[in-house]
């Protein structure tokens, strides 16, 4: 994954509270063993009708795009929850999605998302109304989000965000999780070393 | 003046970073055929290995038909090649797998427990986010995304921020006829499919210590439909002695040192949480989910409720949910006719939740034009209900008599739901295609979901006696 600091792009409002993961990446997509073109899966039984691809339902906002994929999705409160399939974020990531603005998202989503480079940020109620506010009148609005200075800009209009340290950092640096978990291998094997000792009741042999 | 949790965390913290999350140990890991692949890649593509792969279970359990267990087409060619590379995998970083061709196959969160892989005080997790069910032993169980099962694959240890703790104490008595089922579908109704989101809900009050070990996964297993990161209650005798002898669970000497250990984890006295609720429990009726998310639960007495204030998002959610349900506002929950029953998943489908199926069920017919599936979580559970005559009982009935897996709680098998037809199921989750494109899932208990499938429509489970 790369690093991030900031994004430029096209935003686009789905209004809806409780968006869970299984709305986002329908399972059976989930039978697919890599990690390539979920996108094309992406909200599936509210993209498409009847699950037929040949047949768009018009009325869903990714449907009415003119030019290039919308990369800024603006939703509602708990956006995310449900299952913990990471599909769900490979769905979003691989058609282009990079920020997410919410009132709130799913616990497991949310590390999922930063993990695969997708920043959420969540803002008050009335935030949201505001940006979605900017997209009514702007029918083509863009939007900057800056994450080094944890802002959101709009023409001359910002919006200040906060966002959990850790995922911050995670979605800068675009670091290997494990590789840098790794660089505290002595550290860990000596813990488990020890916590094995003391708790000689969980080896599984 | 620390809670469960708060020990078992610290238990497990190796190291705390400067941006304030926390290496932690794994002790046990449950790996399914559907989120595991990519993890597996993951480390092929950069040739590390699993750490500990005794510490590691595999089952499939998603995709399976549960017709018949081993015929790998049954659910179609993606699913056979995604069960069979879990068993590519498993073989490859000598993995132990509970697959095809095991008599003891079953769901991860029926497995793990029956085997006494789920043990008090550990951290268990897995690519599922009910893995929250194991919560019930006093262990810290919670689900993760793939990208964190390559990490505990490769490390044996995860990493996270620490949720906030919150404690939910059920207060009265819980009256007859009452599960744990409807209990947790009231706490959600109560609090709100995001009540719990980053917290560890603890459960606590006279109703928990009367639960057996196999109601406290129900319960625990409905925590994430809360939101909450997971559901923990402490153990104690009832919890010894459901693991006492179970095939993982500590022998002789081992078992002595580990219930020392054990008998420490409880939250003391004067524990301090960032929540903390009462949940009133004496009043609770039979449940039932009439919307797309498990929050949009009432009474089986109570009509589908009308809304009155509410913001505009909340009707949105309101008028989405009771379109895509084919439901009006006002319409008895006793008048809503169903056609399918689903009686399975990590919820409910161990063999209480079988036994208190089979007491409705006893000497009564399937309403004609109603499929009504029995799947149990494990072959373990299968064969006990067997031993106890319950396939019989389901099978005089005109109950479909399955084989251990998910089924219908997901369809990720050839169990679907067509769109339109209506399902009262044990599962856990009413959203939108879950169980089908189109399909319209209500949550009930095992209790209320057989006696709808013999009046073909939601009864009040309260007035039938047991023939």
């Amino acid at each position: 994954m790369k690093g991030w600091f900031e994004h430029t792009g096209g935003a686009i409002t789905i209004l809806r509270d409780d968006i869970d993961t299984d709305q986002l990446l329908p399972k059976q997509f989930m039978k697919l063993i890599d990690k390539k073109n979920f996108g094309n899966y992406l909200f599936y039984h509210w993209r498409y009708i009847d699950s037929n691809p040949e047949k768009l339902n018009v009325n869903f906002v990714l449907n009415r795009i003119q030019k290039e994929n919308p990369s800024i999705l603006v939703t509602g409160k708990n956006f995310g929850c449900g299952s913990s399939r990471e599909h769900a974020v490979w769905a979003l990531s691989d058609y282009g999605f990079k920020v997410i603005i919410g009132q709130s998202f799913g616990d497991i989503f949310a590390i999922n998302a930063a993990k695969n480079g997708i920043a959420l940020i969540s803002l008050e109620e009335s935030l949201i109304s505001e940006i979605m506010n900017w997209s009514t009148i702007d029918k083509d609005v863009r939007m900057r989000i800056n994450l080094i200075e944890k802002k959101i800009f709009y023409k001359n209009l910002s919006i200040v965000f906060d966002m959990e340290e850790s995922q911050r950092e995670r979605i800068l640096n675009g670091k290997d999780d494990i590789d840098e978990t790794m660089e505290e291998a002595h550290r860990i094997d000596v813990f488990i070393q020890s916590y094995l000792n003391e708790n000689s009741y969980l080896v599984i042999k | 003046m620390n809670t469960i949790f708060d020990k078992i965390w610290e238990r497990h913290e190796i190291l705390k970073k400067e941006n304030g999350e926390s290496i932690l140990y794994v002790d046990r890991h449950l790996l399914h055929e559907v989120t595991s692949a990519q993890a597996f890649s993951g480390l092929l593509e950069k040739n590390r290995i699993v750490k500990f792969s005794n510490q590691c279970l595999g089952v499939i359990d998603h995709n399976l038909s549960t017709k018949n267990r081993k015929d790998r087409d049954a659910s179609g060619p993606i699913s056979k090649t995604q069960m069979e590379r879990m068993e590519e995998n498993c073989k490859h970083f000598g993995i132990r797998l509970y697959g095809f061709d095991d008599p003891d196959q079953g769901i991860a969160h029926v497995l793990g427990p029956e085997i006494g892989f789920t043990l008090p005080g550990t951290i268990i997790v897995c690519g599922d986010s009910h893995t929250s069910t194991h919560g019930a032993f006093g262990s810290l169980a919670f689900g993760i995304g793939t990208s964190e099962v390559e990490h505990v694959l490769a490390t044996q240890t995860l990493v996270q921020r620490k949720p906030k703790s919150m404690k939910v104490r059920f207060v009265g008595k819980r009256p007859e006829g009452i599960s744990a089922k409807d209990i947790a579908l009231y706490l959600i109704e109560t609090i709100g499919t995001s009540g719990g989101r980053g917290h560890v809900i603890e459960y606590t009050g006279s109703l928990i210590e009367t639960m057996t070990m196999e109601e406290r996964m129900t319960l625990c297993n409905l925590t994430v439909e809360a939101g909450a990161r997971a559901g923990i209650i402490a153990p104690d005798e009832v919890t010894y002695a459901y693991l006492r002898g179970r095939e993982l669970s500590p022998k002789a000497e081992q078992w002595k040192i580990a219930l020392r250990v054990w008998k420490d984890l409880k939250s003391s006295e004067e524990a301090t949480y960032d929540k903390e609720i009462n949940i009133y429990i004496d009043e609770i009726a039979p449940k039932v989910t009439w919307g797309t998310n498990p929050s949009q639960t009432i009474s089986i007495s109570e009509s589908i409720p009308e809304l009155s204030y509410c913001t505009p998002n909340e009707r949105l959610v309101y008028n989405a949910s009771l379109e895509y349900m084919g439901l009006v506002p006002g319409k008895k929950m006793t008048e809503v006719e169903i056609n399918k029953v689903f009686i399975g998943s990590c919820t409910n489908s161990r063999i209480e939740d079988l036994r208190d199926a089979a007491k409705i069920a006893k000497g009564r017919k399937v309403k004609s034009g109603v499929q009504a599936l029995v799947v149990p979580g494990s072959g373990r559970v299968k064969r006990l209900a067997e031993l106890e005559g319950l396939d019989k009982v389901f099978t005089d009935a005109g109950f479909e008599w399955r084989n251990p897996g998910c089924s219908m709680c997901l369809a990720m098998n050839d169990d679907i739901l067509k769109p339109g037809e209506r399902c009262a199921s044990t599962s856990n989750r009413n959203f939108e295609g879950r169980q089908g494109l189109g399909g319209r899932t209500h949550l009930v208990s095992p209790r209320m979901a057989a006696a709808a499938a013999i009046a073909g429509k939601f009864v009040d489970v309260r007035l039938w006696r047991e023939l």
